[in-house]
């Protein structure tokens, strides 16, 4: 599996750590309430097929990045600064 | 059909022809008093424990494959209780009871091997660690001897003691613990639940699951609707995806473990041996071959398959710890499905779904959890309230934060386990 880094170009999936699902990206508000952490901290779709998550790219640039990547497959379809992915939203 | 010594010879010297398939091949009815979800080792064992000790005999397991074709038979069948936290502990100390009269009880050969797990350390910290746990086994009545160095070199005189970058300092020997044959523990719990009436559905895949009124009703499946009292979902791998069909989202990423096993070599390790510098760990199979394996890949994965990163941590652990299985060709390599769970330890909980009812989140050790997660499962789902030994594997831990049992101790979150 490789990833291609916005920053650095094509590199092996050893330079980056999985960092979960891109829920990460959506904090709730401190005050949102049990339900609304419980489903930021532990919940999730867990799909099987295209998900959004986060690599950190700790042996490279040092970015976090949102990735879309097929489990079944193990496909990626696309790498994004994960500061812009979460800038589109705000 | 019983199995016996007296039979086999018998049938040894008649030609082998009185030899009647282990199970019949149910077609679903379209009524059950509980209707299991999954024909792996977890749901096999839920129907043999709800007919033989609850006396419900009116279930099917419905399995959208072919029973026991999921991580019953993707594992590296260890066997152990060496668990150190109050939940786990009593739970793995009552799978392992289980285990070692499962023959008797299953009349079945799962080939179950005590042959001992020892577990080594390589730093005083670790020794430390290590003789707590112990301490924690013995106090649940388990077994455990703290070995050291000598201790280790009479047991394993293979390994190489005389490397310096992770000196052996000692090991933590489980003498009860072992492996066991893991197709047939699938097969022997499908016969046993076979013979006790339950009816065992293959080619069977859950589309749907009924809900009316806060109140599951039966499912729907790929041979049609069956109407169902309860409803039980053993579906570690699928977990999420059967879930959803109940509308609800579980605490659970789908990981992949990665598994090796070399060709067939003459009897040379003995026990179950795992490395505490590097996760990995090894036996020998009756066959002969050297199975092993290591850490998950570390991203979410639903594709029984690795990549070659962790392959390659994997040798590299091995070799050094026992560089003597240098030439053994690996034959093939495999890779389960974990639920993955945010502290590491297995849910067998109720829903907020009346008559629905939750057992995932194996992580990496859902083989050795067979017998007592059919058990206790089984319990909740007969009597509506959990076995003693289960009572702390609940689905709202993680939401509410009490009864955490983060064995590792690196944090109840995902992807830290």
């Amino acid at each position: 599996m490789r990833l291609t880094c916005p920053i650095c170009g094509d590199r092996d999936h050893r330079e980056f750590f999985y960092q979960g699902a891109a829920v990460m990206l959506d904090r709730p508000a401190p005050e949102a309430g049990e339900a609304a952490w419980d489903d930021y901290l532990n919940l999730r779709e867990n799909p099987a097929g295209d998900t959004r998550e986060l690599w950190f790219h700790g042996g490279g640039c040092g970015a976090w990045l949102e990735v879309t990547r097929n489990t079944v497959t193990h496909a990626v379809s696309d790498v994004a600064l994960a500061r812009d992915a979460k800038g589109a939203k705000a | 059909m019983r199995f016996s010594a007296l039979r086999i010879l018998k049938e040894g010297l008649t030609g082998n022809k009185g030899w009647t398939p282990h199970w019949r091949d149910a077609s679903p009815k379209p009524e059950y008093d509980v209707v299991i979800i999954g024909g792996g080792g977890h749901g096999l064992s839920t129907a043999y424990y709800l007919a033989k000790e609850h006396g419900i005999t009116n279930v099917a397991v419905l399995e959208k494959g072919y029973l026991g074709g999921g991580n019953i038979g993707r594992n590296t069948t260890i066997v152990r209780a060496n668990y150190g936290l109050h939940g786990n502990s009593e739970f793995y100390s009552l799978s392992l009871k289980l285990w070692e009269g499962l023959e008797q009880d299953l009349n079945y050969n799962v080939m179950m091997s005590q042959r001992g797990v020892i577990n080594l350390c390589h730093s005083d910290g670790q020794r430390d660690a290590f003789a707590r746990r112990g301490n924690a086994m013995r106090n649940q009545g388990d077994d455990a001897i703290l070995l050291d160095r000598e201790g280790v070199r009479r047991e394993l005189p293979y390994l190489d003691f005389e490397q310096t970058r992770f000196p052996i300092y000692g090991g933590l020997y489980h003498k009860r613990g072992g492996s066991a044959r893991h197709d047939a523990v699938a097969w022997g719990y499908a016969r046993g639940a076979d013979q006790r009436g339950v009816d065992l559905i293959q080619n069977c895949e859950v589309i749907g699951i009924d809900i009316e009124n806060g109140k599951v009703t039966g499912v729907q499946t790929s041979r049609g609707p069956i109407r169902a009292k309860k409803v039980a979902m053993v579906t570690a791998g699928r977990s999420s995806q059967v879930a959803a069909m109940a509308g609800m989202r579980l605490p659970i990423e789908s990981h992949i473990l990665q598994a090796f096993v070399t060709e067939g070599l003459k009897p040379m390790i003995d026990h179950v041996v795992t490395f505490g510098m590097g996760h990995f760990y090894i036996s020998q199979s009756d066959k002969g071959g050297l199975v092993f394996g290591g850490d998950l890949d570390f991203y979410a994965s639903y594709a029984a398959r690795g990549n070659l990163p962790m392959a390659e941590h994997v040798m590299e652990a091995g070799m050094t710890l026992m560089p003597a299985i240098a030439k053994a060709k690996v034959l093939r390599s495999w890779g389960g499905i974990m639920d993955m769970s945010p502290d590491g330890s297995p849910i067998i909980d109720k829903t907020h779904i009346d008559g629905l009812y939750v057992n995932c989140g194996w992580c990496y050790g859902g083989f050795k959890a067979v017998p007592a997660s059919g058990f206790t499962f089984s319990h909740l789902i007969a009597q509506d309230r959990p076995h003693e030994a289960a009572a702390r594997h609940r689905l709202d831990r993680f939401r509410t934060g009490r009864g955490l049992m983060d064995e590792e101790g690196t944090g109840a979150q995902h992807n830290l386990h």
